[in-house]
């Protein structure tokens, strides 16, 4: 057992924590918020340097790294907000190339490559020049040329899937539609719904999508897409968690009222020590979820889903512990905490309503709700023989005497002596 | 990184597990009725396995179990709810010894308590001093060879069974506060050594022990004259892994679960089956599968070799908090139901939640309390300035 980064992890951590200090600030992070909550450049810069398909096969044109190598990635990712959908990304990739039919997509001239400079070693080369066409489509989202996401809602008779992650610039999107896994090719809208975290949600129409996977392989291809999501999703919040409270501590460090460091209150070092401590069990508990969905093993899922919600609750709870301790400007839009705290939101609820996945957690570990009619069939017999409501043996002088606990106390004392 | 169990530590978890098929009988988890949550014969047996002295590192001439491993027998002794608070007394009163102790203590003492035969219990906190431990003013006065201690020592739980009480003393009332303390290791059938029973909300027993003119002699003494917060510093160090306390709430979930599915409301419909209920259980699991995260990984870190101070303050502190957090949840969902105490024969599995609820609260107080570890959370995690 492992539980720190290996020397390899922690250069790839200090290599991509380089990358989106110095590119994904907080000015970066604010200017995608005028646009639809994505930097292209940074998009590119990551794919010059093979993040967005670093978990792909090599025979897929991905960097064969494990997806604990990719969360190490996000958990940088994650820290700096970096607007680019990398999870999303990342994810729909290593679907492409485990669900068997999408390995047979080809991009298509003129239709799914986009006007936009291809990536290619950090130069910038117009498609026109060199396209991609006619290559495999793995291979155009594994180099990160074609961005890709998943709808993880339902898609409507209408062929729409509504509030898409990454959707307002996704030019492959994947979805569960009844048994089948499908994916859809379009150019992206461009543009968000407004929301609240600034993310690229927006509306597809899949209707025209190609099913790639069906029955028992797409349950299990998805399932899988799921788990890996959420599970990476945890760490990214562990990442927001961390830089959040570094952000509080420097903060309440330097801000001095009633002649003394903010930081220097018992009140207000509680709230950050419990902000902490929360943080870090959810960081444990999120690369566990990566470690044991990256194995294939059967708790993984189950796993995944407990770290996304309990990291995204303990990241809320940073980010409001930090956001109070920043009194005013806290609030104010010019300082950076404001950011995590509608992020730590965000990020969750584009995946669906919480009470869902719980309701998911139970079923799995407690058995399926019986609906309420059935409940008092004949079928459903007690299984307990009922006692009456309240005792029926003689209360004892001892318990007049004032109460169990203590007589059995001085029972056991009296045999001592 | 790989937080995957190791197979070698999954086979020694089922080596546990039988283990306490063979030796932890109902009869020995109903003698704690009594509030004395240990029973010896249990004791003895983890002895003679290997266990305790396995706890112990091995640069002191312990077993030198591996963490993990350790980790896994702790999880499986709270599991089971085995009545085993002395164990880790006794890997830490060793430890002490045979890291500080002489000739004496290590001839004497050490092997009786790694056969398990004799018992350690901890004298450190005081009526007047608890979480300011060094304020200890319990008085060991040198005359000659000899020792003469005056005081009194609060929460010597396990006293009353134990042979040895490891005993803080001021023996410099001048010197600044953690500068005048020496530690002794006392037999508690020395003349002048008086035990008290104290009762407990929880229907523990603890104890306080009064020193009126105990006589000791210096061979009796661990660690140097005014060195004692040096060797308690150790303490701690030798705490983490064994002291338990990471997997508080799982009988707790086990019981909410089958209350809930075995009740029916009045309108028939099972708990089981309402979201509420439903929503809470979830919620606990969670909780339970984060101090399993934090326990592999302190594990998983002392196994490397690497020091940890914090991480088990924040173990600690999630444990205690959330497990308390959980039997307020499940007594409510009872109701009514969930106040009647073992002694009512309708008692959901004898009263086990509502034991628990009374049970909670000391975890968030004793071996550090919340307070104290967020204090150590905010200043050695987080850098902040001290705070007291």
């Amino acid at each position: 057992m492992r539980t720190r980064y290996s020397e390899d992890q922690q250069a790839v951590a200090e290599a991509f924590g380089d990358l989106f200090a110095r590119e994904a600030t907080p000015e970066a992070v604010r200017a995608a918020e005028a646009g639809c909550g994505f930097d292209p450049g940074l998009w590119r810069k990551l794919a010059a340097a093979g993040a967005p398909g670093m978990a792909v096969g090599v025979a897929d044109g991905g960097g064969g790294a494990s997806l604990v190598d990719l969360a190490v990635v996000v958990h940088e990712w994650g820290r700096r907000l970096a607007p680019v959908p990398l999870v999303e990304h990342a994810v729909c990739a290593r679907l492409l190339a485990s669900a068997g039919g999408a390995r047979e997509l080809v991009v298509r001239r003129g239709v799914d490559d986009p006007d936009r400079p291809r990536v290619q070693a950090g130069e910038r080369i117009r498609h026109a020049d060199h396209g991609f066409s006619d290559t495999p489509l793995v291979a155009a989202v594994a180099s990160g040329d074609l961005i890709a996401t998943l709808a993880p809602g339902p898609v409507e008779p209408d062929g729409t899937s509504r509030l898409v992650p990454a959707g307002a610039v996704a030019d492959v999107v994947a979805a569960r539609r009844g048994d089948h896994v499908v994916v859809a090719r379009g150019r992206p809208p461009g543009a968000a719904r407004p929301n609240t975290a600034d993310l690229p949600l927006a509306d597809r129409d899949l209707s025209g999508a190609e099913t790639v996977a069906s029955g028992a392989a797409a349950a299990g291809a998805w399932d899988r897409a799921m788990a890996e999501w959420k599970a990476l999703m945890a760490v990214a919040y562990a990442g927001l968690a961390g830089e959040v409270l570094a952000m509080g501590v420097a903060y309440t460090k330097q801000r001095h009222q009633f002649g003394v460091p903010v930081g220097s209150f018992q009140a207000v070092q509680h709230g950050l020590a419990d902000a902490a401590t929360r943080s870090e069990g959810a960081r444990l508990l999120a690369f566990r979820a990566v470690c044991a969905v990256d194995a294939g093993r059967a708790d993984g899922a189950r796993l995944a889903s407990m770290a996304l919600l309990f990291g995204a609750e303990s990241a809320r709870f940073a980010a409001d512990r930090v956001l109070q301790y920043h009194g005013g400007y806290g609030y104010s839009a010019e300082y950076d905490v404001q950011l995590y705290y509608r992020r730590a939101a965000g990020w969750l609820l584009q995946l669906g309503e919480p009470a869902a996945e719980t309701a998911r957690l139970a079923d799995a570990d407690l058995g399926p709700k019986r609906p309420s009619g059935q409940a008092a069939n004949r079928d459903t017999l007690r299984e307990r023989p009922r006692e009456a409501p309240w005792p029926q043996r003689p209360v004892s002088a001892a318990n007049k005497s004032g109460g169990q606990a203590r007589a059995a106390r001085e029972r056991s004392e009296q045999e001592r002596e | 990184m790989d937080f995957s169990m190791p197979a070698q530590a999954e086979a020694f978890r089922e080596e546990v597990r039988q283990f306490l098929a063979d030796h932890l009988t109902g009869e020995m988890i109903a003698a704690t009725r009594d509030g004395t949550i240990h029973s010896g014969a249990l004791h003895r047996a983890i002895a003679d396995r290997g266990w305790l002295s396995g706890a112990v590192p091995a640069e002191l001439g312990g077993g030198g179990m591996d963490p993990v491993e350790l980790c896994v027998l702790v999880e499986e002794l709270q599991l089971h709810q085995a009545p085993a608070d002395a164990l880790g007394v006794a890997v830490v009163v060793v430890s002490m010894i045979l890291e500080h102790g002489n000739e004496h203590l290590h001839g004497a003492v050490a092997p009786r308590l790694l056969s398990g035969e004799a018992l350690g219990c901890l004298g450190y906190s005081e009526p007047e001093s608890g979480s300011d431990v060094a304020a200890a003013r319990t008085r060991a006065v040198r005359d000659g060879d000899r020792w003469v201690i005056n005081g009194s020592k609060m929460w010597t739980t396990l006293a009353h069974v134990a042979d040895y009480v490891l005993l803080l003393t001021r023996t410099d009332p001048e010197a600044p506060k953690h500068r005048g303390l020496t530690f002794f290791v006392v037999p508690l059938d020395t003349a002048g050594i008086e035990i008290r029973a104290v009762s407990t909300m929880g229907d523990e027993r603890s104890n306080a022990t009064f020193y009126d003119d105990v006589v000791l002699g210096d061979e009796w003494r661990l660690g140097g004259v005014n060195d004692g917060w040096t060797v308690m510093k150790t303490a701690l160090k030798y705490e983490r892994g064994i002291a338990g306390g990471q997997f508080p709430s799982p009988p707790v979930i086990e019981a909410a679960v089958d209350w809930a599915r075995r009740a029916r409301r009045a309108d028939g419909s099972r708990p089981i089956d309402d979201d509420d209920v439903r929503h809470k259980l979830v919620r606990a699991m969670i909780d339970v599968e984060v101090c399993r995260s934090f326990a592999y990984h302190t594990a998983a870190l002392a196994s490397e070799g690497a020091m940890f101070g914090v991480e088990g303050s924040m173990t600690k502190l999630f444990a205690s908090e959330s497990y308390k957090k959980h039997c307020g949840w499940f007594l409510d969902m009872m109701g009514a139901e969930g106040l009647l105490t073992r002694d009512d024969p309708g008692a959901h599995m004898e009263g086990r939640i509502e034991e628990h609820f009374r049970h909670a609260p000391v975890t968030a107080i004793y071996g550090g309390t919340s307070e104290i570890n967020r204090n150590l959370v905010a200043e050695g995690w987080l850098g902040l300035p001290r705070s007291r």
